[in-house]
């Protein structure tokens, strides 16, 4: 790790021009968005050597020895539970010559064999064994030979983090206030039981992931990206959900929110008023008059509080720099070149409802990936596609910027502006340079 | 195994009543008929089936997807798993799992002129192959299996998804109608790009 991680820091260090000159208070570089070697350094040092990362919920580990098999940045990795059920994330790299041990997604395995000359490893990452050990001498140590592991493997409530940095602060400090949100979205879920249970949409786009981040904090370009979405619903009447950022949204009562180390969450739940007002305002999901009638039916006076959890949380919360909470969805961002990204759409199942509650929420959870992501992601390329001008040099991130009465301090410290403002750009580039250059640790 | 539907909802592109727990076991039971083995079909079937899906493929090539909309039924569903083989919809999530209230949206949608996704919209070709037909014993609904190879130009791009179709299709007055298409793409789990075009 260390090798690698010099040299790309000193190499890049060496032909580019400092990137505090890249990233300034109103804009930042295209050259952010466009160069290999800035991606590279990001894949290091933002992706889990400097910063923690997002890995995988718990519920995909549901019993002793499960494992997940993830990316973190471009390295492979396998995030295990050992048999007493602890977390660990070692890479998925056989430490002879290279190898991925384990080529399935998910499962259960105490120990992995590589399949290219069999070394056998426990699932926390030692090595047990080589086939014919005769074949080494006397003073190979297998205690030199176990996978490479990352430093720290954390849950919070569920969401599991890495990190390469033995000195990162405590995931709890590192996600800070964004816990209270985080918290809000899990005790929706009755006894905060949810459940990662479906293949997901795993959605591609010719674009850099920061493309991905920006969008998810930006409430500013639903009325003009959304626009199919908006004129579909219309096709059958009024419906709230997401009109509410066509209408002057900055004299509404939304609010976005800084978090802290590049986390920010915009607060959509102001616009509705009391329960079954998220289930009212959705846009209609197959089997919902049934549904509706049954759960009526069946549960009287709860029915409403029952409707509302299948219909998303009215939050979108953006975790630097790979979570993004949208809906009912855990969206996870993984870069795969400078130009190229994966968002993977992870629709969630919650426990204590009955089933006919989670069928409605996966039917719920179809609609946006079809009728909406699809029109950001097709910007998010032609952005891509437009910063490839190289006299043409800023993205701009300027929006409420120096606008009297725009952000305002919480008794929390939390800063705080109306929903079009691009404050959340400017909030994690800050934690992006701080990362990104030489001694900034977080 | 049909419920009675309320009359207030009988449009079903408005409403959706009919989407209920028996619905969901009966797509079961259609979807696992769909990849049993099958005897011999005689060549007047499968020459009959055979048209009907060049007849379809066409109008979805074309982009006529009004009139691609008027082949279903008013109970269809036009499915396409993200889980290969169809999953467990009641716990999972599909790329789509339109009711025909969601496919009249989704060609709604289309043709808003507003969908950046599809500016330029997708043109395509498919090509459609391996067709077997049987036929439902308990419904009498016709069973129809195929393989098939959709190109994709859009944006400067070419693309291609291979995949199978089962179609269940129901006779009326004027022909065939469309009660299941389960579109089974080949990766339907792995990364797509944009994948908006229409199955
Ligand atoms: S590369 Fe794994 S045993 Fe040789
Ligand atoms: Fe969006």
């Amino acid at each position: 790790m260390t090798l690698q991680h010099d040299a790309v820091a000193g190499r890049s260090a060496a032909i580019r021009p400092d990137l505090r000159a890249l990233v300034r208070d109103d804009r930042v570089h295209r050259t952010l968005y466009t160069d290999p070697e800035i991606f590279a350094e990001e894949m290091v040092k933002i992706f889990g050597g400097r910063s923690w990362v997002y890995l995988a919920h718990e519920s995909q580990l549901p019993e002793p020895n499960s494992f997940l098999s993830v990316r973190m940045g471009l390295r492979p990795v396998i995030v295990t539970r050992d048999r007493a059920g602890a977390l660990h994330t070692v890479f998925n790299r056989c430490s002879h010559r290279g190898a991925t041990l384990c080529r399935e997604q998910s499962g259960v395995a105490k120990s992995f064999q590589c399949p290219y000359h069999g070394w056998t490893f426990r699932n926390t990452g030692e090595l047990v064994g080589t086939p014919w050990p005769q074949g080494y001498g006397e003073d190979f140590d297998r205690g030199e030979f176990g996978l490479h592991k990352v430093a720290r493997t954390e849950s919070y409530r569920g969401f599991v983090f890495a990190t390469l940095n033995e000195s990162a602060p405590a995931l709890t400090d590192w996600l800070g206030p964004a816990t209270g949100w985080l918290d809000y979205w899990i005790d929706r879920a009755p006894g905060g039981e949810v459940l990662v249970r479906s293949g997901a949409h795993r959605m591609g786009y010719r674009g850099n992931w920061k493309l991905a981040y920006d969008n998810a904090g930006d409430g500013y370009h639903p009325a003009f990206s959304h626009r199919s979405l908006l004129e579909m619903a219309s096709r059958m009447g009024e419906s709230k959900d997401m009109a509410y950022f066509g209408r002057s949204p900055d004299e509404g009562p939304m609010r976005t929110y800084m978090l802290g180390n590049g986390h920010s969450v915009i607060d959509q739940r102001p616009n509705y008023e009391g329960p079954g007002s998220f289930w009212a305002n959705q846009r209609p999901q197959p089997g919902r008059e049934r549904v509706e009638e049954y759960i009526r039916a069946e549960y009287g006076a709860d029915a409403d509080r029952l409707l509302d959890l299948c219909v998303g949380s009215q939050i979108n919360l953006s975790i630097f720099p790979n979570l993004l909470i949208i809906g009912n969805q855990i969206q996870v961002v993984e870069p795969l070149a400078v130009d190229s990204t994966q968002l993977s759409w992870h629709a969630t199942s919650i426990g204590g409802v009955p089933p006919e509650i989670n069928t409605m929420r996966m039917r719920t959870q179809e609609d946006f990936p079809a009728f909406g992501e699809p029109d950001d992601q097709a910007n998010f390329e032609e952005v891509q596609r437009g910063l490839a001008a190289p006299e043409a040099e800023w993205v701009f991130a300027n929006r409420g910027l120096n606008v009297p009465g725009w952000q305002e301090v919480g008794p929390d410290g939390v800063v705080s502006s109306t929903a079009t403002d691009e404050l959340h750009m400017r909030h994690y580039y800050a934690t992006w340079l701080d990362l990104m250059t030489p001694g900034g640790v977080r | 195994m049909s419920t009675e539907i309320p009359s207030r909802f009988a449009d079903t592109s408005s409403w959706s009543y009919h989407i209920g727990n028996d619905y969901y076991r009966e797509l079961s039971r259609q979807s696992e008929l769909l990849r049993e083995d099958w005897p011999e079909s005689t060549t007047d079937e499968l020459s009959r089936a055979t048209s009907f899906l060049a007849g379809e493929a066409r109008l979805v090539d074309e982009g006529r997807f009004n009139d691609w909309l008027e082949l279903f039924t008013d109970d269809c569903l036009y499915w396409v798993p993200v889980t290969p083989g169809g999953g467990e919809p009641t716990v999972e999530v599909s790329h789509a799992f339109d009711d025909r209230r969601r496919l009249t949206d989704r060609v709604y949608w289309l043709r808003t002129g507003l969908a950046f996704c599809q500016i330029p919209a997708s043109r395509t070709r498919r090509v459609i192959g391996n067709v077997e037909t049987t036929v439902d014993p308990s419904t009498g609904d016709r069973l129809v299996r195929s393989n098939f190879v959709v190109h994709e130009f859009r944006a400067g791009v070419t693309k291609i998804y291979p995949g199978w179709y089962g179609h269940v299709l129901r006779s009326s007055s004027d022909g065939w109608r469309i009660r299941l298409k389960q579109v089974n793409l080949l990766d339907s789990d792995q990364l797509h790009e944009n994948l908006t075009l229409v199955f």
